[in-house]
């Protein structure tokens, strides 16, 4: 376990889970009403609408010899070796034989990393063409849309998931926008071309829930009857959650037939599931104010925040990031394109980082997304001279581990482990250059961008046969 | 202290400083310089100059690139660049062992110096707030030189920046300027440096006009502008000049289009309205500047043929809307290739707070292809050539001290510079920025409080 290499005594961490979870019982609401019914909210409801039918692309078993290896643990691997095999990372490490018919990469002078991870992306949603046909982010109706779904919105002819996967990207979560103070659920994505959403939907990632501090929903609804202040905001997601509190209870009251007796409410559903932690949170916040308000807030309803996003002012406050296990989802260095934003420094990650919270790299921007490794490099680079000591060994967690871990996948992807899945990424030079580009990208072992081979790059529906666009060929426009 | 009263002690403040500042005919050894947070900070003056040595100069200029070069720059100006240059004994001498220096960098298209935040009214002004003016609308008049940006763009080797209005969702959004991201108080370079036109409905927000409205009101205008300075003397008159839609402010401004002295800057992207944008000012004897020109490449040959510079943010690859179908990382490569003159914008639709980003978006047309020295050359000596900045853009004896020692390559995103010059005086390497890093970065300690460092 991450957390137990301080040499507490195993039995000691046991005690510690033990009371923790004792008093959270007795202090948690939600969980003493879950043990009263003696059954689960999430147990009762209708199940899912929108399966996963996400399949692994063919693959081939795939040798990548002597390349400089960064695993995402902390690890670089000189002269190393990833084997993939029937879609997972079988082993990586040095000298690994080739088994017969494995194909062999020659990695020497390469660098291969974990597929990179973006937690924050509106592909999809805000595609290309961002013409007002296809603006599908945010259901800015009311201050609430806990009841509507990014997944409805994706489309996936999007020409931007093509140009991500040629900046290796191989996860993306996309997000409802953030006009509303709870905008709706999230959709985890593989980043294959496909027809339908469902088949790149991650299986077996947890649903979470796009909610917005701030000046937005002020902005949007300051006119429109509110909220119009930062308490307006906060009374809003308190309203919301006491409701769904009492909804939740009375399905619980109802019992395991209750979706047979119980008139159904899409938004209060996916508010309950929060309520029972089976979905986090994604919270929009830039201020250090704001970010320990909104943990005061998951506080009293016993919700969990996995992460904040873009929290410009994360490194003002990393004690309480840590100490409240909550990531920062941070650029390498956007600032003061509002007044929230206007502390925004290069430092941010570096320092959140640097205080032992969870760092996270985002894009949140559909030509952002295609350069997270220089976003990254920017971010180590500024921490570097401040004076910390950060190997690229670790800055690459920023954009592989710790999304992973924010979204509940790390025991899936986000690091070169063997049986993690095989999303992994062939550099043709240390990915924290300017001049480095993804020459392999692979998705479940399946090599789906090849920079050499115009046949290995996905093309949108949307980019055939418009005149002049195809010289250069789809994901490497 | 009443508000008047500070109001007072704010212009003798500032008119010591002043001329404390001013260019001097006789150097001093030290003044005083603002830095973010009100503290001053003596700062070596000119009058020995400072000699850069053993360092690799990218001179961008006739001389190319020197391995192991110098640079003497004195009364903010570079006096000499070569290799082994004589120390004198009052010369400050910086040992750059072998670390690049470049001219100092120019970020294109900004809005720096005229806004302080996007969405926040009072913190921009960036566009025509009224229907009254277009062409008049000067940012000129908005310049502040204690922008927060400001500091924040210079310590990363930005010294320069077209600062021109924002898209103003008509066709003329107003007059642009050069200025230097130096210690003020006047960073005015060049005053009407370029009237911008918008002439795609592509960008902002609302009802969006059609191209054929765009160009019956582009070349209305123009023609007003020119019938106008036909006959300025007569336009009071009755019947002196034609009932004309314009302005008299913005035919005024749109003297020096017309009479082919600034450049016109247009932003359009399609590929088809940039050819028509390029006949227009051929027809009329328009100096052009394209703006965007996300499909450029395609109508390279005419731009080149024409002399048309266009100023680009390269990493824009994607079809954002219909006029930009032809987006493309290699832009800039193809455009160099062809011999059209490129320029780099930083970051499309953040070019102020980002304009650090013009190295990144550099990088990564050479990584698309392009040469280095030309990338380079996108961000000094081109923009100079296309605005008519004789004094900038190379490191070449008689133009401006605007020198960058950089600890890598310049390009590159993990590099910074270690010195930065503008007009031969060094500057503090503080931002406001880095004194938020500076006050947080260690939470642990106890005195002072996070409030009083």
């Amino acid at each position: 376990m991450e957390w137990n290499k301080g040499g507490l005594p195993a039995w000691g961490a046991v005690a510690i889970v033990g009371v923790t979870l004792a008093l959270a019982w007795w202090l948690i609401p939600g969980m003493h009403a879950s043990s009263k019914a003696d059954v689960a909210f999430a147990d009762i409801i209708p199940k899912d609408a929108f399966p996963s039918t996400y399949k692994p692309r063919p693959s081939k078993t795939t040798l990548i010899r002597g390349a400089t290896v960064l695993t995402g643990t902390d690890k670089e691997i000189v002269g190393g070796d990833v084997l993939m095999q029937d879609g997972k990372i079988k082993e990586v490490g040095q000298n690994i034989p080739a088994p017969q018919g494995a194909v062999v990469v020659d990695g020497k002078g390469k660098f291969v990393t974990p597929g990179v991870i973006d937690i924050h992306s509106h592909l999809g949603v805000y595609p290309s063409p961002a013409n007002e046909a296809m603006s599908d982010g945010n259901e800015a109706t009311k201050p609430v849309t806990a009841e509507v779904r990014a997944e409805n919105s994706v489309w996936p002819q999007d020409s931007g998931f093509t140009r991500a996967l040629a900046g290796g990207v191989t996860t993306l979560q996309i997000l409802p926008g953030s006009a509303n103070l709870i905008g709706g659920r999230s959709v985890v994505l593989k980043n294959v071309w496909s027809r339908t959403t469902q088949e790149m939907k991650f299986p077996g990632a947890p649903y979470d829930l796009k909610m917005a501090c701030g000046e937005n929903p002020k902005r949007v609804y300051g006119e429109k009857g509110g909220p119009q202040t930062l308490m307006g905001d906060v009374a809003g997601y308190r309203a919301a959650f006491a409701k769904a509190a009492a909804y939740r209870q009375t399905w619980l009251k109802a019992g395991k037939d209750a979706a047979k007796t119980q008139d159904r409410d899409l938004g209060l559903e996916t508010l309950a599931l929060v309520l029972e932690k089976k979905i986090p949170v994604q919270m929009h916040c830039y201020r250090a104010d704001q970010m320990a308000t909104m943990i005061d807030v998951a506080k009293e309803y016993g919700f969990r925040i996995a992460a904040f996003h873009h929290a410009a002012e994360a490194y003002k406050i990393p004690d309480l990031l840590k100490k409240n296990d909550i990531c920062a989802v941070m650029w390498a260095d956007w600032w003061g394109f509002k007044m929230e934003a206007y502390d925004g420094i290069p430092e941010n990650i570096a320092m959140v980082d640097h205080a032992g919270a969870c760092a996270t790299i985002h894009s949140d921007d559909e030509l952002g997304i295609q350069r997270l490794n220089q976003e990254v490099a920017k971010a180590m680079a500024a921490g570097r001279r401040m004076g910390y000591q950060i190997s690229r060994a670790h800055a690459v967690a920023w954009m592989t581990r710790n999304p992973a871990k924010a979204l509940g996948i790390l025991d899936k992807t986000g690091t070169l482990e063997s049986g993690k899945m095989a999303d992994v990424v062939l550099w043709n030079r240390d990915p924290f250059s300017v001049y480095a580009q993804a020459e392999k990208v692979y998705i479940d072992g399946a090599l789906l961008y090849d920079r050499d081979n115009p046949a290995i790059s996905p093309r949108s529906d949307f980019e055939l046969g418009q005149e002049d666009n195809g010289h250069t060929g789809g994901a490497g426009q | 202290m009443n508000r008047a009263m500070k109001n007072i002690f704010a212009v003798i403040l500032l008119s010591t400083t002043a001329a404390i500042a001013q260019p001097a005919s006789q150097p001093r050894m030290h003044y005083e310089i603002r830095v973010p947070g009100g503290t001053q900070l003596p700062v070596s003056g000119n009058v020995n100059g400072t000699l850069i040595k053993h360092a690799r100069v990218y001179t961008v200029g006739a001389a190319g690139t020197l391995p192991d070069g110098d640079v003497l720059i004195r009364n903010g100006k570079i006096e000499q660049v070569g290799q082994n240059l004589p120390v004198t004994p009052e010369t400050k001498v910086i040992d750059a062992k072998g670390k690049p220096v470049t001219p100092g960098l120019m970020a294109s298209w900004t809005q720096l110096g005229i806004l302080e935040i996007d969405l926040v009214s009072e913190g921009n002004d960036t566009t025509p707030n009224t229907a009254f003016e277009g062409a008049a609308f000067d940012v000129a008049d908005a310049v502040n030189p204690s922008s927060s940006l400001i500091p924040v763009a210079r310590i990363r080797g930005v010294t320069r920046s077209l600062t021109t209005p924002g898209d103003c969702g008509d066709v003329f959004c107003g007059t642009s300027a050069v200025i230097d991201l130096g210690n003020g108080p006047d960073l005015i370079d060049k005053r009407q440096a370029g009237v911008l036109a918008v002439l795609e409905p592509v960008g902002g927000t609302g009802q969006k006009n059609s191209r054929p409205d765009l160009w019956t009101k582009f070349r209305e205008t123009l023609d007003d502008a020119r019938e106008y300075w036909a006959q300025r003397g007569g336009y009071h008159r009755p019947g002196g000049s034609r009932d004309q839609r314009s302005n008299r402010v913005d035919l005024d401004a749109l003297g020096p289009v017309i009479q082919g002295r600034e450049p016109l800057l247009v932003h359009v992207e399609r590929a088809s309205t940039i050819r028509q944008v390029v006949q227009y000012a051929q027809g009329n004897k328009i100096k052009l500047i394209i703006l965007g020109g996300a499909e450029a490449w395609r109508v390279a040959g005419d731009l080149a043929a024409a002399h048309v510079p266009v100023v680009i943010d390269n990493n824009k690859n994607l079809p954002a809307n219909f006029a930009e179908l032809g987006s493309t990382l290699k832009n800039a490569a193809r455009l160099d290739a062809a011999g059209v003159s490129v320029i780099f914008m930083p970051q499309f639709g953040a070019a102020s707070h980002y304009a650090r980003t013009i190295t990144q978006i550099a990088g990564n047309a050479v990584a698309n292809g392009m040469n280095w020295e030309h990338a380079l050359a996108a961000i000094t000596k081109n923009p100079a050539q296309a605005l008519g900045i004789d004094g900038y853009g190379t490191l070449e004896p008689g133009k401006d001290g605007d020198v960058v020692i950089w600890d890598g390559d310049p390009l590159d995103v993990t590099s910074a510079p270690t010195a930065v010059f503008i007009k031969g005086v060094q500057m503090p390497r503080t931002s406001r920025q880095t004194e938020l890093r500076d006050r947080y970065r260690d939470l642990g300690k106890h005195a002072p409080s996070l409030g009083y460092r």
